[in-house]
This record gives C-alpha cells, structure tokens and sequence, in this order.
C-alpha cells in the first residue's frame, strides 16, 4: 500500500501560517473594503426607484431598441412590486463590483497570456482549478482572512468569475489574423501600437463576450455568497429555504433570473448596435 | 550603378535543431539528409542577389519555393538564420528594435496576397495607417492618404470599410496604403494573385503606369509567369530555396538557364510576351518622299513588291504606295512622291503586345507600321512575322 500523503495536513499548516502572520493586515484590509463598498450601496439606496428604472430603460433602449426596454422595465417593476427593491440593489452592486474587479486583472492579464506562451502554460491549470473547485472548499479559508460579510463573498466571485475575462481575452487577441499582425509590423508598429490600433479592436467582439461571461459569472454567486453574510437576494432564497417557503424562494429566485436577464442582454449588445 | 538591396548568402532554417542543420549545410549535404536527420527544413539556401534602385525585381517560383521568405527576410518579418542583407549601405540585422522599426516605417512598404487592410478602419484610416504609426498628425496623414487614394482611382471611397469594397478595390486600398509612406522600397507579396484574372490584368497596367511616375524600387512575388514576364525589369526564378536564374523577360524566355525554367516558361502565351518591336521587320526598301515616281517604281520593282512605305526626310510615316498609283504618277510626269495618293495604314507603338497585333493584321491587306513616339517608322509587321513568333514557343522572333 502507498503510504497517505499528508496533503490536508500541509494546506492546513499553509492556512494556519498566514492567518498568523497576516490575518490582522487581511482583517484590515476587509473592513477597509466592506466599508467602501457598504457606501456605494448606501448611494445606490438612496436612489429613487423610479430613476434606477429610467436609466436601465435608457441603457436596455441604446442596446437593444423598444422590445428589450419594455422587458427590462416590466423585469423592475415586478420586483418593486414584490418588495425585493433594496435586496436586488444590494446584489446588484455586488456582482458588478465583483466583475469590473474581474474585468480589471482579466483582460491585462489575458493580453499578458496571449503574448507569452509561457504565462499562459502556468496559469492555464490555475484557471482550470479556480473555476472546477467547489467554492466551499475555499470559502472557509476566505472567511478566517476576511471574516463574515460581502468581502468574501467578492473574493469568492473573483475567483469563479475571473476566469472568463482572462480566457477570451486571450482567444480574441490570438483569433486576429496572423496577415493583419503582419501588415501591422511591415509599417513599422512598436508592440504597443500594434496592441493598441489593431489586436484590442479586432479582439473587441470577443472581449465583449469576456464580460458579459463574467458579469453573469458574478451573479450566479450571489446565493453562495448570501450564505457568507453578502446579504441580498440571495439572504431571501436562503432563508426561503431554511423556513420551506417556497413562494418567497420562487420570488427571489425569480428576481435573480430577471436581474440576470436585463444584465445579459444589455451587456451583450451595448455598443455593437 | 550600386545595388539597392544586397543578399549575400541568406539562409532561412526552419525547425528546431537549426545549428545542427546550419553545420549539414555548410557541409553540403542535401536538403532531404538535413531533414531527415535534424527534423529542420531549408526555407533558404544561401541566396545571393543585388536589386537596383528603380527595378521592378520579380520573384518567382511555385509555392514553397522560399520566395515569401525571401521577402519577408527584407524587412526581417522572418529572421534570416545567416547571410547578411544589406540595404541602403546598412546591414538590416544588425539593427535594434527601435532602429528596425524606423527603417521598417521609412525605407520599406508591403502589399499583401490577402491585402491585410484592417476591417475596423475606413478606407482613408487605412491607407493613413503608416503614417499614424510614424505620429504624422493628423491633418496631414489624412491629407495624403487622400491625395494616394486618388492616384490608385479610388476617390469618394474614403469614407467606406474595407469589407463594402471588391476584392480590386481592397488591393487598390493595400496599395495606397503602401504608397502613402513614401518608401524607397514596395514589397509586394503575390499582391494581385487573389484577383479575378481581368482585374488582376488592370492592376499590373496600373502597377506600370505608378512605377513610371514615382520610380520606386519594387520587389514583386508572384507564381505566375505572365505576370512576371509582362511586369518584370528582371525576374529571379527560385526552387527549392534557391535562384535558378536571374535576368530580363526577354533572356529567361531565349535562353533558360537549365531544363526546370524551361519547363516553368513552357507554354508561356508569347503574344501576350512578347510587343511590337519583338517580332517587327526592318523596313525595307523605303520609300522618300522627295524621290520620283520612276525611282520609287524600281526601287519595288529589285525588291519584288507591288507596294512601299512612303516617309518624309525626319522618317516620319507619309503612308503606302501601291505600284499601280506610282505608275499613274509617272505617266503624269510628278516630280516626286507628293503627288501620289497614299494608302492608309495602320500604325502601332513599339510597346504593341502580340496580342492585340493579331487582330489588328486580319483587318488590313498592308503590313502594320511600327512607329516611336516622334511617329517615325521603326519597323512593320507581317502577317508572316507574327505567325513566326507564334509557332517558335521560346520567343526567339528576332528577325531582323
């Protein structure tokens, strides 16, 4: 018989290693963070429904005409309707702030892997490990770092949803035709001009997908992480479940699934129209 | 005249055990042994040329020959693994990075098979792209790109996207865009083989006529012999990464240097080789103007004609005499030519292709005259001269 390898035993002792020597600067870190983001909420709140509504109309008109505003409209307002207004609000500024976190390191960093084979080689299994590894696993360890609340929860978005942004990015730029890289270095591009004037525009659809990839990522979080303190629509179907109430639970669901929706869409098709 | 463009010895290796590959070529050994034992295949095998300023140098040879990396190593798009290239006086591979750039947006221009025209640009932000990469401002690049747009016919298309315009247009744009940076040297990598064979007809004119107003140096690749023929100031013929021969159209056609380029110009449509002057008669006996009738009637009569070319004191073309007429003539006792009526003829330009030459002679009973640019005559073509050049395949029609 193979002896055990004493796997459990190193990742504990690795956990245990930095939460005594770091766990207070984390600690600090999070309640810097939490406090940050706990204020864009609070503005978010203090937003007018109705204008919430207007401006999401605005934005579902630019993206996609008369038919998906209607829709996006009538999304809101059921939820209005259903008094789950601050709780949408409140996941809504999570998964957003999650993904442009996402977004920010994804797409440099996926330029980063389209150009060097070899980052590519070392991150490639690390974006397989982030995104097949059940977020319980590494849940427990976040919340010893960063105690219970929606810092966390974002590192816990992070880390499911960066992967995409990085991913496409890097497909769009390798997809741009190897004749177009060419002509660009015939006329003399530095590497930057090349990135700048012809990979980023042609990997643009791509990228675009990246995003939108990501953001829905984000939002497919948000129930997880309810469960770490994040609060919002996900505390609803949470507690739905914890009382077997079904109906409530439909209600929240049915939120995130409109949410998601209105999200999808605009982000899909804003700026190709 | 000093060379342009040098190439001592370059040598393209392909594979990854190039330095082992490098020791098999220097010891000779074929190209199948290197392969075979390094896994690195020979792209270049030491090519050697000079290209002198305002040719247009015509590379050719069928896919796989080497001639796009032969290309491409003149602006070191693909590194040559040895050899030097040499141009303008400077070593290209010794230069940095940044030296490399500035000669790339100076000294050098591409055009290429596929026209590599940027989708996300207007036609006019294309053909500015070399300039914007230079940091021209704005008002400027744009300036000129439009004044280049024009000269390649293309103006009120400014505005488009590549992808609304045909496949000539696109070219005409990579063309453009190419000129638009002034370089002393146009790269052209099989630029017209992607066009319908009309198009790609009115492109090598438009490509002649360009060259004879700015008078760059053009490296031109193509697989197909016509147009290298019909384009070229001198072509190279290359197989298997190297050059089988170098010389004018008119010498690969008369003497090919080996039995491979022979065949590779075999079945070459000469009438759309060879012009004019290439298969035109001297004309003789001619007739003056300021001769008698009775002079000009024995003129024709020792050379055993029935008519003669008439040409004032400068050789200029007063048109044909028949026999008959010069009888009339005498018997009215004029004292010269003059007073004859003449025959029309037609006449053509040195620079005739054979092609159009053979319609033009099923029209006319008379010979055609060859004309230059003062209108003097330089020569006649014959039914029998045309069939001549016709049923010799090499091109050798040189009657004189």
């Amino acid at each position: 018989m193979l002896p055990k390898l004493p796997l459990d035993q190193w990742v504990n002792h690795v956990v245990e290693w930095v939460y005594n020597h770091y766990g207070t600067l984390l600690g600090s870190i999070a309640q810097v963070v939490k406090t940050a983001i706990d204020s864009v909420n609070q503005a978010a709140l203090v937003v007018p429904w109705w204008l919430v509504i207007v401006v999401f109309a605005c934005l579902a008109y630019l993206a996609g005409k008369w038919k998906l505003m209607a829709g996006t409209v009538l999304g809101l307002l059921l939820i209005y309707d259903l008094s789950l207004w601050q709780e949408m609000i409140t996941t809504l500024v999570l998964a957003v702030i999650s993904a442009f976190i996402s977004i920010l390191i994804g797409i440099p960093l996926g330029i980063c892997t389209a150009k060097s084979i070899r980052l590519h080689r070392v991150l490639a299994p690390l974006l397989d490990l982030m995104q097949t590894m059940p977020p319980f696993v590494y849940l427990v360890p976040v919340l010893l770092f960063f105690n219970i609340g929606v810092v966390p929860a974002i590192f816990a978005t992070l880390v499911f949803a960066l992967a995409p942004a990085i991913r496409l990015t890097r497909i769009g730029i390798l997809q741009v035709p190897e004749e177009m890289v060419e002509a660009a270095r015939a006329f003399g591009s530095t590497d930057l001009q090349l990135l700048w004037k012809v990979q980023l525009p042609l990997a643009l659809p791509t990228i675009k997908a990246g995003i939108n990839q990501t953001l829905l990522l984000a939002l497919s979080m948000v129930v997880i992480a309810a469960m770490i303190g994040a609060g919002g629509l996900g505390a609803n179907v949470m507690s739905a479940l914890e009382t077997v109430d079904v109906g409530k639970g439909f209600e929240a669901g049915l939120s995130i699934v409109i949410l998601a929706i209105i999200l999808d869409r605009i982000s899909q098709k804003i700026g190709s129209a | 005249m000093e060379p342009l463009i040098q190439l001592r010895n370059v040598t393209k290796l392909f594979g990854s055990r190039v330095d082992a590959a490098k020791r098999l070529l220097q010891e000779q050994q074929s190209k199948e042994v290197i392969r075979k034992t390094t896994g690195s295949t020979v792209a270049l095998n030491q090519v050697n040329l000079e290209i002198f300023p305002g040719e247009l140098f015509v590379i050719m040879g069928l896919s796989g020959s080497g001639k796009s990396t032969l290309l491409r190593c003149l602006n070191r798009l693909i590194e040559p693994t040895d050899g030097s290239v040499v141009i303008d006086g400077q070593d290209i591979l010794e230069f940095s990075k940044t030296e490399l750039n500035l000669f790339r947006q100076r000294k050098t221009a591409m055009v290429f098979q596929k026209f590599g025209l940027f989708p996300h640009r207007t036609v006019i932000d294309n053909a500015a792209f070399g300039l914007e990469v230079q940091n021209v401002d704005k008002e400027r690049r744009l300036h000129i790109a439009r004044e280049k747009l024009s000269l390649v016919g293309l103006e009120g298309w400014e505005n488009h996207y590549p992808g609304q315009l045909s496949g000539g247009m696109q070219q005409r744009v990579g063309l453009a865009r190419a000129l638009a940076c002034d370089p002393d040297i146009l790269l052209m990598d099989e630029a017209f083989s992607a066009l319908d064979p009309l198009i790609r007809d009115e492109m090598q004119t438009e490509l002649l006529q360009i060259q004879q107003l700015l008078h760059k140096t053009i490296v031109f690749i193509t697989h197909d012999v016509k147009e290298a023929l019909r384009i070229g100031d001198r072509i190279a013929l290359m197989k298997d990464g190297e050059i089988v021969q170098v010389g004018t159209p008119e010498e690969i056609l008369t003497h090919p240097a080996d039995d491979y380029v022979a065949r590779f110009i075999k079945g070459v449509d000469v009438t759309r080789v060879l012009v004019a002057q290439d298969v035109m008669k001297r004309p003789s006996p001619l007739l003056r103007e300021k001769d008698g009738p009775t002079v000009a009637l024995r003129v024709l009569r020792e050379a055993g004609l029935s008519s003669g070319f008439v040409v004032d004191d400068t050789r200029r073309l007063r048109g044909l005499v028949t026999a008959d007429e010069l009888v009339q003539a005498a018997e009215s006792s004029g004292r010269t030519l003059a007073v004859c009526s003449y025959e029309e003829v037609l006449c053509v330009s040195e620079s005739t292709p054979l092609e159009e030459l053979v319609s033009m002679i099923v029209t006319t009973r008379f010979p055609l005259a060859v004309l230059n640019d003062q209108l003097q005559l330089q020569g006649l073509v014959l039914k029998s001269s045309i069939l001549e050049a016709m049923a010799h395949q090499r091109g050798a029609a040189y009657a004189t």
